[in-house]
Formats: C-alpha cells, sequence, structure tokens
C-alpha cells in the first residue's frame, strides 16, 4: 500500500541546489504546480512519474513511503503507481471507446461484470469532465482534445486505479477543471495539478512554486486563500459567460458595462 | 567476448537504446570516461541492414568505439547475420573489444538473429500500436528481453495492453520499459547484458529457421501458385508440398 511520496530536491537549470530540499506527498493530497513558462513545472512531474532516482537532469530522487520504490513499479505499467496526463499523453488506437476501455479493463479484472463495472464507471467519470459526452462507439481517434484528456483521466483513475496522478495544463484542453477538482477529491489519491490556472492552486492543499527549474518555496493554501479561491472562481467564470457570448455572436450595451463595473 | 544482438523494425529506437547502454558502459565518450563508467568494458558494434545505414559511423565519432557495417543486399538481414556472425566476433577479439552489439534491421519476420549463448533484445516501440506484438514472430517470441520505447507518447492503458500482449506473444520474456529519447530504464540492460556469458566456440541460431527454399527465392517471378512447386499456398487453404 503506498501511503506517501517524497520529492528529495536537486538542482535547478543552473546546476544551483533546490530551496525546497524535500516534500512528502500523503494519500488524498491534491497538490499544485506554479510557475512562469519554462520554469521547469513539467520537468519536475516528469521526474516523479520516472521515479527519479538521481538520473536525470534535475538530481531528484523519489521515494515512496520512505524508501527507494520496488524496481518493479517501474518495469510494469500495471505496478506503476503513478499516472502522468500531459498534453501529449494520446490514445494512439483508433478503436471504438467501449472496444478501448473492454481490453485495458480485462487485463486488470479478470470477471466479465467486473469489467462491464468499471467500463460503465469509466465513461461516466469522463463524461462528468467535457462538454460533449462520450459516446462508446465512437472510435478513440475520433475524440476531440478535451474528450481524449477527459478519458485518460478516467481511464486512470477508475480503470488503472493509480494512487497517485499528475495532470500537466489540463485546462487547455478545455474540461471541467472545478468539476474535476471536487470528482477527484471523492477518491483518495494523490493529485498533482501544473497549471497556470488563478484558483485551481488555491483550493490545492499545497503549491510548489517552481523558478529557474527549482522549486524555490512551497505554499499551504490558508483559510483565506480558499475564500479567495472563490471569489477568483466567480470572476472566471464572468469572464467564460462573456467569451461564450462573443462566441454565440452577441452584441454588447451600457448595461453590460454596468456589469462588469 | 559478450554478445548482444539487438533487432526491432525500423525506427523502433534500437540505435538510441544501444547508444544509451555502451555510453553507460564506457562514460560519455571514449576518450575522457566518466566518473560513473564501468572500467574494464571496450564495447564494439556491428550493424547489418539492407542497403543503407550510418550508425556505425555515428557511433564511433561519438564514443571512439570500433564499428563496422555489413549491406545484406538480395539476402534477408538475419540471414547475413548468420554468415558473418562468426567473423565479426574474430574481428572484435582483433580490436580488443570484450562485448559486441550487432544491430540487425529485423525486416523478415519470419527469421531471428538471436544465438544461443548470447542476448537476444527486441526493440518495440509503444507508438507502433497495441497489436504490434501480435505480428513479428520469432523476432520477439526468440528473444530473452523485450524493450519498449516511446513509452513518453502513449498513454498509460495503451503501455499496458502493449506490455499483456507482449508477454501473450512471449511468456518468457523480460519486459523493459525505457525512454530512449533521456536514457531513463537503460541500467536494468546493461546489468542483463554483463550477466550473459561469454560466448565461446560454435554458435548455433536459436529456433528453427522458417521453411527453406521456394521457387520464388530462386529467381521464378510468375504469379499463382501452379506456376511453383516445392512448398505452395493457394488462397483458400495451408500450405502443402507439390513436387515436381
Ligand atoms: N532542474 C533542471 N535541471 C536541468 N534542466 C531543467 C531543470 N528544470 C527544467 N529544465 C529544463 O528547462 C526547460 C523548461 O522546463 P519545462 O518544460 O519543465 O518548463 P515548464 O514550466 O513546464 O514550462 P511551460 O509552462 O512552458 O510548460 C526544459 O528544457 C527542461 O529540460
Ligand atoms: N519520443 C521518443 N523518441 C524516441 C525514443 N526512442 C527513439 N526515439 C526516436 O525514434 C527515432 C528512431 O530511432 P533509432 O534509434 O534511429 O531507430 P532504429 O531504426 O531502430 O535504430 C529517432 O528519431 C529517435 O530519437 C523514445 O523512447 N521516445
Ligand atoms: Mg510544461
Ligand atoms: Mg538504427
Ligand atoms: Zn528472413
Amino acid at each position: 500500500m503506498i501511503e506517501e511520496i517524497t520529492l528529495l530536491g536537486g538542482c535547478g537549470r543552473g546546476g544551483n541546489r533546490e530551496h525546497v530540499t524535500r516534500i512528502t506527498f500523503r494519500m488524498g493530497d491534491v497538490i499544485s504546480i506554479v510557475g512562469p513558462t519554462g520554469s521547469g513545472k513539467t520537468t519536475l512531474i516528469n521526474d516523479l512519474e520516472l521515479l527519479a532516482d538521481g538520473n536525470t537532469p534535475s538530481g531528484r530522487r523519489i521515494l515512496i513511503n520512505g524508501r527507494a520504490p520496488d524496481p518493479d513499479f517501474r518495469d510494469d505499467p500495471s505496478r506503476h503507481p503513478i499516472a502522468l496526463i500531459t498534453q501529449h499523453t494520446n490514445f494512439l488506437s483508433d478503436l471504438p471507446v467501449r472496444d478501448f476501455l473492454r481490453i485495458h479493463a480485462e487485463i486488470r479484472h479478470s470477471r466479465q461484470h467486473e469489467t462491464d463495472a468499471v467500463m460503465g464507471e469509466t465513461l461516466a467519470f469522463a463524461n462528468q469532465l467535457t462538454g460533449e459526452a462520450v459516446q462508446r462507439d465512437s472510435r478513440m481517434t475520433e475524440l476531440s482534445g478535451g474528450q481524449t484528456r477527459a478519458l485518460l483521466i478516467a481511464d486512470a483513475v477508475v480503470i488503472g486505479n493509480a494512487p497517485i496522478i499528475l495532470l500537466d495544463e489540463i485546462e487547455n484542453a478545455g474540461i471541467h477543471r472545478m468539476r474535476a477538482l471536487e470528482l477527484l477529491r471523492q477518491h483518495r489519491k494523490i493529485f498533482v495539478f501544473v497549471t497556470h490556472d488563478p484558483y485551481i492552486p488555491l483550493l490545492s492543499d499545497r503549491r510548489i512554486v517552481m523558478a529557474c527549474g527549482a522549486m524555490t518555496k512551497v505554499i499551504e493554501s490558508g483559510a483565506a486563500e480558499r475564500q479567495l479561491a472563490l471569489r477568483v472562481r466567480a470572476a472566471d467564470d464572468w469572464l467564460a459567460r462573456f467569451r461564450e457570448r462573443i462566441r454565440g455572436g452577441d452584441e454588447f450595451s451600457t448595461d453590460d458595462l454596468e456589469a462588469v463595473a | 567476448m559478450k554478445l548482444a544482438i539487438c533487432a526491432g523494425p525500423a525506427t523502433s529506437g534500437k540505435t538510441a537504446v544501444l547508444r544509451h547502454m555502451i555510453r553507460k558502459l564506457i562514460g560519455s565518450s571514449g576518450t575522457e570516461p566518466r566518473a560513473s563508467s564501468l572500467p574494464g568494458w571496450r564495447p564494439a558494434y556491428l550493424k547489418i541492414d539492407v542497403q543503407f545505414a550510418d550508425e556505425d559511423e555515428e557511433l564511433a565519432r561519438e564514443f571512439g568505439i570500433p564499428t563496422k557495417k555489413v549491406y545484406s543486399g538480395e539476402l534477408c538481414p538475419d540471414h547475413c547475420s548468420v554468415m558473418v556472425l562468426g567473423e565479426a566476433l574474430e574481428w572484435a577479439r582483433k580490436v580488443e573489444s570484450n562485448i559486441l552489439f550487432v544491430e540487425t534491421a529485423g525486416l523478415c519476420l519470419r527469421c531471428s538473429p538471436y544465438v544461443d549463448g548470447g542476448l537476444g533484445i527486441v526493440v518495440l516501440e509503444a507508438t507502433s500500436g497495441m497489436n504490434l506484438p501480435r505480428k513479428i514472430g520469432p523476432m520477439l517470441s526468440l528473444a530473452d528481453v523485450a524493450v519498449v520505447t516511446k513509452i513518453d507518447r502513449v498513454s498509460q492503458a495503451e503501455r499496458e495492453v502493449f506490455r499483456a500482449r507482449i508477454l501473450d506473444a512471449a511468456p518468457a520474456v523480460r519486459v523493459r520499459e525505457v525512454n530512449a529519447l533521456h536514457g531513463i530504464g537503460i541500467d536494468p540492460l546493461v546489468d542483463r547484458t554483463l550477466a550473459t556469458p561469454d560466448v565461446n566456440g560454435e554458435l548455433l541460431l536459436r529456433g528453427n529457421p522458417p521453411v527453406g527454399t521456394c521457387t520464388i527465392c530462386v529467381g521464378k517471378k510468375n504469379i499463382g501458385w501452379h506456376a511453383h512447386f516445392g512448398v505452395v499456398r493457394p488462397l483458400e487453404a495451408q500450405t502443402f508440398y507439390r513436387g515436381e
């Protein structure tokens, strides 16, 4: 059983030691990684996924339950405790969604009724995250970017049942972030978001701040920040509705001007 | 002398994997070995390809190790390997190497180049689709290690299915996932190579080669099984023998 995962700091891009030398994530934690473009966010979660052992450019090391990870974790993807979903992670298969999910589910569950159950659950999970529902008869390669990402997350959570899930900038794919966070909170896992989003970091338990390839600090979200997140979210929702209206061909008047003020 | 033969479809990452293995053995370059290199190992590299290859020059330049290439031309590259491997080992001894890496194009899908006593490595790319392991015959089923590359490009679900299907096709093979761009997951391959006993004396091709010469092999070009003899096969039946 995985209870916690520890990240031991290494070096930033210039070879300077990282300020954060040790950080532990426990089951149920939601962590965000923030920082400017090029600050090393993706590199950090790649280190996590690779179960880095001083063998990546950053020199970071990962411990599971305080010890060096079981070598089997790296070898066998069905035992690998970490699922990484990036903007580039893709399904290559052109099978219908239902067949694909069955093939994956059958590797994990030998009994037919179990396979059927997890397939249904996976689709339902994915469809809470997308605008347009994923149809079980669509081909995997026909899915939109957002649908693909939603299904990747659902597959990793439900069928893969990975205890640790890393999500790299899923906001760009247009899936419901807030709902993702709420849904993911219901599963006792470790979630790490790399995000440029204005409120997901405030709603996370902690956020790691990156600069020049290094972890510079870790901030625990306080109660005030959580409240602030709700305000930011309201503003963000307002902006989203505004964007929708623009897309929908609306025209605007002085009333709208007052609403902005 | 240790022998590791590395097969796999084109662009699957054979050279990328071998390059990282060689780097682990000798350090960043031949002239200035890194502290992390494993002392005492002097790799040599042989490339067998059909009609074009430049990996030998690349690796010689990069590591300063002895390299060589053979074009198989009309011969199946794996058959070519049977012809030249004995002399290749002699060559490797002469240049004072103690570990020979052979990269073959492995195009035939009926043959496999591995020999008893040496290590057989097949390199497959996860991006080639979940069905590949079911399609490549002895290149996979007779290998000791199946290296899966390009795992950075596909979903975890597909990685899992890919691995399960490799094990369906070759239950005894050791599957190793690597990122051959960044050289992650290479150490166990190096360890496995070094744990392989030295090759000595007469070498034997592993497994059974496919059915021997057919009339097409000897140059008869007419379409249709009626025009041929020996082992023939119609559309709606398995192979049968037709004497002449
Ligand atoms: N600790 C490190 N040591 C060496 N190189 C690093 C380190 N961290 C990051 N880099 C390098 O810096 C570059 C940018 O890093 P990365 O892609 O992780 O940034 P990012 O924060 O994800 O950017 P974006 O917001 O644009 O996605 C990469 O080339 C990466 O290899
Ligand atoms: N993304 C990614 N690319 C890889 C990986 N392994 C190899 N490649 C790329 O695939 C291409 C073909 O690799 P190469 O080693 O020449 O293949 P070979 O024909 O089997 O020798 C090269 O451009 C490599 O950089 C990997 O693990 N990930
Ligand atoms: Mg990034
Ligand atoms: Mg090559
Ligand atoms: Zn052949």
